[in-house]
């Protein structure tokens, strides 16, 4: 699945990774505890979170993630998308909440890692 | 402990107690280091996140610290080494879950017991030492061959 069609499933807005959009993505980690995020074994990957402090791109920089999709409305600052944009990671916004955002790309055949 | 000789770099990040905003600076600029001596991405990656969670708990629970890193061509070693307060129970603290961290930390997603156990994870070899009201030193060696 590309980033492009995570945007046309979670009608997402795209803040930065313009060039990103045909990027491969193969799974999803879905929470707001980035302790559980760096424990997360997947490549390829997008982070869907609510939230939007530094270290959410702190934790996807370390983690090689391609993309963050912050859920419920939550718009990040312009801190935070410079941020990504210098590390080459997409920020991406959807309406939807965590669940019903992870729901939809799950349904759409993404997939996460079995523990 | 291997000999100055044999070390190829090292570099060393003080790191300081409470201060969320710099967290993870030291740990991005070792995985760029990484990046371009061209270490393989895999291994980067669990550097990186191990250096990551380190840096974390130093910021989080140490009274300062810091991180070094060593690279000689056949392994990487991140220490972490604190100025106290020490641990008091470490087989405690290396239980999954099991957390001391303030509201401050877990406000922004942290402190859910996971960074040790994680960083063991990611290495190949992994040591902490602790003295309650001296310090703590975490070191953690990975193979580059």
């Amino acid at each position: 699945m590309t980033i492009q069609e995570i945007i046309n499933i979670l009608e997402a807005d795209l803040f930065c990774g313009e060039d990103m959009l045909n990027k491969d993505i193969l799974s999803a980690c879905g929470s707001d505890l980035m302790s559980d995020v760096l424990a997360f074994v997947k490549d390829h990957t997008i982070l869907l979170t609510g939230l939007t402090n530094p270290h959410v791109i702190r934790t996807a920089e370390m983690m090689d993630i391609a993309a963050i999709v912050f859920v419920r409305g939550k718009r990040p600052s312009e801190e935070i998308i410079q941020m990504a944009a210098d590390r080459n990671i997409a920020v991406l916004m959807t309406r939807h909440s965590l669940f019903v955002a992870c729901g939809l790309l799950y349904q759409s055949g993404l997939r996460g890692e079995v523990l | 402990m291997e000999t100055t000789d044999n070390v190829t770099m090292c570099q060393y990040y003080s790191i300081e107690a409470g201060n969320f905003t710099l967290a993870g600076e030291a740990a991005g600029q070792i995985k760029n280091n990484l990046k371009q001596l061209g270490i393989d991405a895999a291994l980067v990656k669990k550097v990186a996140i191990a250096s990551y969670e380190a840096e974390m708990n130093l910021v989080i629970h140490s009274n300062g610290g810091r991180l070094i890193f060593k690279i000689n061509p056949k392994v990487i070693t991140i220490i972490a080494q604190d100025d106290g307060p020490g641990i008091k129970d470490i087989e405690l603290a290396m239980k999954e879950g099991y957390s001391t961290a303030p509201d401050t930390a877990r406000e922004l997603g942290f402190g859910a017991g996971m960074g040790l156990p994680n960083m063991k994870r990611c290495a190949d070899r992994f040591v902490i030492r602790s003295e309650e009201g001296k310090g703590t030193e975490v070191e953690l060696s990975f193979n580059l061959s």
